[in-house]
């Protein structure tokens, strides 16, 4: 990044231009339906830029720290509901409801984390998954009515900003996502540069070493699990604001895993690689779901009409695709393009090359396989 | 006390599925450091099979022999798949663990949606051979027959694998490799056979489980494999992982605490207990109940 | 077990490394290896602590990334490229390891460990292992996790005379190992020397000096030192200079070597003593 003084300005350029884009009234006519600036595009675009953000926080637990947790699902759900709660049963204001979906996207990382961080690899990925689940059960058993199950959470717009509320207030909630997106992007680079950054990524290349040099990586762990935690439930209430409501899908075990694909397919270990994979299959995800429902695919023969009209089939094979063929998604494709430009001038880890130096750590923990040689 | 029979009965029969689904992912993990999240599609392509082949394979159906015949039929499309995957997919990416999890992480979201495209989301009745509807008196309960099925096949499953284990030259290899997969290879034997050939037992018996569950439940969804996924992963690690045996103790355990824990508390305070069960057994045995393979 | 026979530099070679290079997780650990080891009999590799013997050995095996050249030429002389190779596929034709740990396979029977290492398309002399160990075979049924040190070196030993083998590579078989039990390893390898080549890591010096005929040293991932294990361990000072250790036990022919072989350490001064202890490795292609 140092040799392309560019490349520093980048993320500000993009900012601004996504900042004024909903003053453009562009027709774009493949990529969306309507004007850039109707609602149902800049709802579209406000969940991408969520979904980048969110992506984004799961990526300082991934890509950054190598802590594969399968249950980031578990505070962004828990962002969702407690606010939605916290609006709609408590009848609180937004404000109220901010804070207190703060201190529960804190304490809840920190309690999950504080167990599920004393064992590794695997059994860490276990028990984050299992702990996810339990909130998936909770909220599909909806106790006391609260939850709403399977039919998820309305939220009571009476006490949401009206500036929130409406159809032509699509564009504050999509600011109100660039916002979310940009807080976390300058967090996590804040972050990710600091000594704690550091000190992760010693962690992600080499636990021992860290314990070496005296430091503590279980303290590291948790802060970065509770960071990442914290990110997720605000991003859960902005999700909540965007949909008008919570649904049980953010609870599940596929929402993470989602999560993951999204952070792979940009290229995990790099920020903007995460964003622009959690952008990417947001986009996809409703493009595909609107193509299989549209004439053209529903006049294919069968053989391709079936394929086509799951968008998830769609998106699984693709990230098996990219794993296979792009090993550090999109921002390692985009590095080894630039590295092949001018070779050997930086040495360092490629970003999206994280994966690879992930290796045996899945395999590591537990009593699993002891390769001693 | 009939109350008693009645849940002991249907916890060993659930946990007979755990079991099923559990010892192919334990196999897998111990012999090849892979968490396979593909397994619960594993279990649906079996439960499909199974169900496609009852309504329109000659010769099977839903009773007796023939439903037998349907069985088979779902246990051999979902090995088939289980070794292709093997072969095609996780062998290529050869000791590269984390991209093998991904992999497979894909494969679960995309073989699950493409099931959906082919049969739709919705539940479909899953045909039931008629004595597994009929109920048995046992010690004053009357306990569905589909239960004596669930452990019934487990119990052959288990003492199966344990055979094949302890007295074939592949369960050496299996055991060994489990242990130290490198020095089996530096002693000359190619290990990647025994990849092949875990992922398509492991297939087989996740087919099974989709069959049997199917039966159990009555009916079948393209999702079902993956929430039931969940359970066998805890199950997997309560049961230290890489071992057969402790997977069976352990599939048991989870299997017993969720039914009596669903009855006795409230429903789904026994899937919470069995998640708090997973933390108790990790934070005071961080390596699960068992380490030995067989 | 003669190491008073000097270098035999006609003797063919059995493996051969050419300018091995391996890379991990982003240091250069051999820096080009080249390595000629000839048929019959001990070449040790010496080196200090973290030299890359070790990682030379795994190289020729397959156990890691190597670039470079690795063949091995068999006993009717065809020669096989061995880098590219998977391990398994390295092993069957005819390359047996004993790592530096043992790694004997603690949950299964001695038996059993034995059993697994009987290569298919390869004559076993399971009789071999049991009449130069009869130890195991009363210890047969016991888990080898339950076994002493030496016991499970007696077993990652009979793995590799269960198969007829080209050549054998141990690593350090005696680290760790009581005084007695190091006389006794020592005994048995010598004796599997008489009948297959070894190329042997180890740091005990005495146990080289018994039965090592040729001796290379590896020093920050490059062969520094080839030559006559005798002639080495003659000179104290430079097999202080090259291992970083004093020889322990007086040495037996103790002519003392003029410095100039003291300095014989850089790279530079290489080939000149290539040239003298062995020919260029040109065998057949």
């Amino acid at each position: 990044m140092r040799s392309v003084p560019i490349g520093r300005f980048a993320p500000l350029v993009i900012l601004v231009v996504l900042a004024v884009l909903p003053y453009s009234t562009l027709q774009v006519p493949v990529l969306f339906d309507g004007l850039l600036n109707s609602p149902g595009t800049l709802q579209l675009l406000a969940l991408c830029l969520l979904f980048g953000g969110l992506a984004l926080s799961y990526d300082l637990l991934f890509g950054f720290t190598g802590l594969l947790s399968f249950g980031h699902a578990l505070y962004f759900a828990g962002g969702t509901y407690v606010a939605n709660l916290a609006l709609t049963e408590l009848g609180w204001g937004l404000g109220a409801a901010l804070l207190l979906t703060t201190a529960v996207g804190t304490v809840l990382p920190l309690l999950v984390g504080s167990v599920a961080l004393r064992v590794s690899g695997i059994a860490f990925s276990m028990v984050t998954l299992a702990t996810a689940q339990v909130g998936s059960i909770l909220v599909l058993q909806d106790p006391g009515g609260y939850t709403g199950g399977e039919e998820g959470l309305a939220l009571d717009r009476g006490q949401v900003p009206d500036a929130f509320v409406g159809v032509f207030n699509t564009v504050n909630l999509y600011w109100l996502a660039l916002v979310y997106l940009t807080v976390v992007y300058v967090v996590v680079s804040w972050v990710t540069r600091s000594r704690a950054g550091r000190v992760w990524q010693a962690i992600r290349e080499n636990e021992r070493r860290v314990e070496v040099l005296g430091l503590r990586p279980y303290t590291f762990k948790l802060l970065v699990f509770v960071l990442a935690g914290l990110l997720a439930a605000l991003g859960g209430v902005v999700h909540l604001l965007v949909l008008g409501g919570s649904t049980p899908r953010t609870t599940t075990s596929e929402f993470t895993l989602s999560l993951l694909v999204m952070v792979v397919l940009g290229g995990a270990g790099s920020r903007w690689g995460a964003v622009l994979g959690g952008v990417l299959y947001t986009y996809l995800d409703s493009r595909l779901t609107d193509l299989a429902s549209s004439p053209a695919v529903q006049d294919l023969p069968e053989w391709l009409r079936v394929p086509l009209s799951e968008p998830l089939f769609l998106l699984g094979s693709l990230f098996v695709v990219v794993v296979f063929f792009v090993p550090g998604g999109i921002a390692g494709l985009v590095d080894r393009l630039r590295s092949r430009r001018r070779r050997g001038e930086d040495d360092g880890p490629a970003p999206g090359r994280v994966v690879e130096q992930l290796k045996d750590r899945v395999g590591a923990g537990m009593s699993g396989p002891r390769d001693g040689i | 006390m009939s109350t008693i029979v009645l849940l002991t009965v249907t916890g060993l029969g659930l946990a007979a599925l755990y079991f099923l689904v559990a010892s192919g992912l334990s196999l897998i993990f111990g012999l090849m450091g892979v968490l396979n999240f593909a397994h619960g599609a594993f279990l649906t392509v079996g439960a499909y099979g199974t169900w496609w082949a009852a309504g329109h394979l000659p010769g099977a159906g839903s009773t007796g022999w023939s439903f037998v015949l349907a069985v088979v039929f779902g246990v051999a499309v979902g090995t088939a798949v289980a070794a292709l995957v093997e072969l095609a997919l996780i062998r290529p990416l050869y000791e590269r663990h984390i991209e093998q999890v991904l992999v497979t992480v894909g494969l679960s979201l995309a073989m699950v949606a493409l099931v959906r495209a082919i049969w739709g989301a919705d539940a479909r009745p899953f045909p039931r051979p008629e004595w597994a509807q009929r109920t048995t008196s046992l010690l004053g309960a009357n306990v569905p027959n589909d239960r004596f099925l669930l452990i019934g096949t487990a119990v052959v499953v288990l003492v199966a694998v344990l055979v094949l284990l302890r007295s074939t030259r592949i369960g050496l290899v299996i055991r060994a490799g489990v242990e130290n997969r490198t020095m089996v290879t530096a002693l000359g034997i190619d290990v990647r056979k025994a990849f092949t050939l875990v992922f398509a037992v492991g297939g087989a018996f996740a087919a099974l489980a989709g069959s049997l569950g199917g039966v159990y439940l009555g009916s079948i969804s393209p999702g079902q494999g993956t929430s039931l996924l969940i359970f066998a992963f805890i199950v997997v690690v309560i049961g230290g992982m890489s071992s057969i045996t402790g997977t069976a103790v352990a599939a048991v355990l989870v299997g017993l605490v969720q039914q009596y824990a669903n009855y006795y508390a409230a429903s789904g305070v026994g899937d919470l207990s069995v998640v708090l069960l997973l933390a108790v057994v990790l934070l005071t045995r961080p390596s699960g109940l068992s380490a030995k393979v067989a | 077990m003669s190491t008073t026979e000097p270098t035999a530099a006609q003797r063919p070679v059995v493996l051969q490394l050419t300018d091995v290079h391996v890379r991990l997780s982003g240091s250069h650990i051999l820096q080009g290896v080249d390595l000629t080891v000839r048929r019959g009999g001990v070449t040790a590799l010496l080196g200090r602590n973290g030299a890359g013997k070790t990682t030379t050995v795994k190289s020729v095996l397959g156990l890691v990334p190597a670039a470079g050249t690795i063949e091995l030429t068999d006993a009717a002389g065809r020669v096989h490229r061995l880098t590219g190779r998977r391990t398994h596929e390295v092993v069957r034709l005819g390359v047996g390891y004993a790592p530096e740990d043992r790694e004997v396979f603690g949950g299964l029977t001695v038996a059993e460990n034995l059993a697994l290492a009987e290569r298919r398309g390869s004559a076993h002399h399971p009789d071999r292992v049991y009449e130069l160990f009869p130890e195991l075979q009363q210890r047969s049924r016991q888990l080898a996790g339950t076994l002493s040190g030496g016991q499970q070196q007696m077993v990652a030993i009979g793995r590799l005379l269960l198969n007829d083998n080209q050549v054998l590579l141990v690593d350090e078989p005696t680290k760790g190992l009581a005084p007695l039990l190091v006389t006794e390893v020592a005994e048995v390898l010598a004796r599997a020397a008489e009948e297959v080549t070894v190329l042997l890591v180890e740091q005990n010096l005495s146990v080289v000096r018994r039965m090592a005929i040729d001796a290379a040293v590896v020093d920050n991932g490059r062969v520094v030192w080839t030559g006559s294990a005798s002639e080495l361990l003659a000179d104290a000072d430079r097999t202080r200079e090259l291992l970083g250790v004093a020889t322990s036990a007086p040495l037996d022919e103790s002519r003392s070597h003029s410095s100039s072989g003291a300095e014989g350490r850089t790279r530079e001064d290489l080939p000149a003593r290539r040239s003298r202890s062995a020919p260029a490795p040109e065998v057949g292609g």
